[in-house]
């Protein structure tokens, strides 16, 4: 059930994402921008959490639980530090994935090249 | 790579196919994604990582997975036939950053791969960032 529940929450965020894809002039670059925001957005409402608490990593592994990452980061920070956690909260909930992602991305650089079109 | 040939790169991925097609491939596909960052976050949460950790786990493997598929040239391939289903995940952040990393590593160490490594990704963690800030702001000041 709990795979099942990821499959389909999962897959339907993507298809959210496919019909913008195909019906709006939005490019990938802003499709991936806007998820992030509104997963961040539903995330400080605490709605996303319950589709997490639902979905698991079907809600968790689209871009919107990203965006739901950092929203949850800078509450817990507040709550921790007050006021400066307003800052911090973001990048350090984001931290993992961003420098995973871009430290990755450079070994896999040194490594391969280009394929051709 | 500018935000519009990464968008042609995606285009010629899903050729003027009809927007049925396109959803039920990005459901399959992306729904299997999700499937498999279940897997890992069970699989976290069984060698004793709490939630916190396995969620992390799952996000960086996935992200390395689809780094190690986009220098292989393989993502582009899932994505040729999945569209958003391969765009949407954390996986199509991660190939969106390595993707051009790879592709401009010609121009340079620092001009080219590492400030085209953020042609994608900095625009989302700039607007991510910029929301979580605002998401504070009204949790401090009204939301607690």
């Amino acid at each position: 059930m709990e795979y099942l529940r990821a499959f389909a929450v999962g897959g339907l965020i993507c298809v959210l994402g496919q019909i913008l894809l195909d019906k709006t002039k939005l490019t990938s670059a802003r499709i991936l921008v806007l998820f992030v925001v509104i997963g961040c957005i539903l995330g400080g409402l605490g709605w996303y959490d319950r589709l997490i608490d639902f979905a698991g990593a079907g809600a968790a592994v689209p871009l919107p639980g990203f965006g739901n990452l950092l929203a949850r980061g800078v509450k817990e920070d507040i709550d921790t530090m007050g006021a400066m956690g307003i800052l911090t909260g973001g990048l350090k909930a984001g931290a993992a994935g961003i420098a995973a992602a871009i430290v990755s991305a450079f070994f896999m650089a040194m490594v391969f090249r280009p394929k051709e079109k | 790579m500018n935000n519009e040939s990464y968008d042609d790169m995606v285009k010629k991925a899903s050729p003027d196919s009809p927007l049925l097609k396109d959803c039920i491939r990005a459901f399959a596909v992306g729904g299997l994604i999700c499937v498999i960052g279940q897997m890992l976050t069970n699989f976290a949460l069984n060698y004793g990582l709490d939630e916190r950790g396995a969620a992390t786990f799952t996000s960086v493997t996935l992200i390395v997975a689809a780094s190690l598929l986009t220098g292989m040239g393989l993502y582009s391939k899932i994505g040729k036939f999945a569209g958003a289903g391969s765009i949407v995940p954390i996986t199509g952040f991660s190939n969106s950053v390595t993707s051009p990393a790879v592709e401009f590593k010609k121009e340079g160490y620092v001009l080219g791969l590492g400030s085209k490594i953020f042609i994608i990704a900095g625009p989302v963690i700039l607007y991510g960032v910029l929301t979580s800030i605002i998401v504070g702001m009204v949790y401090y000041f009204a939301g607690r």
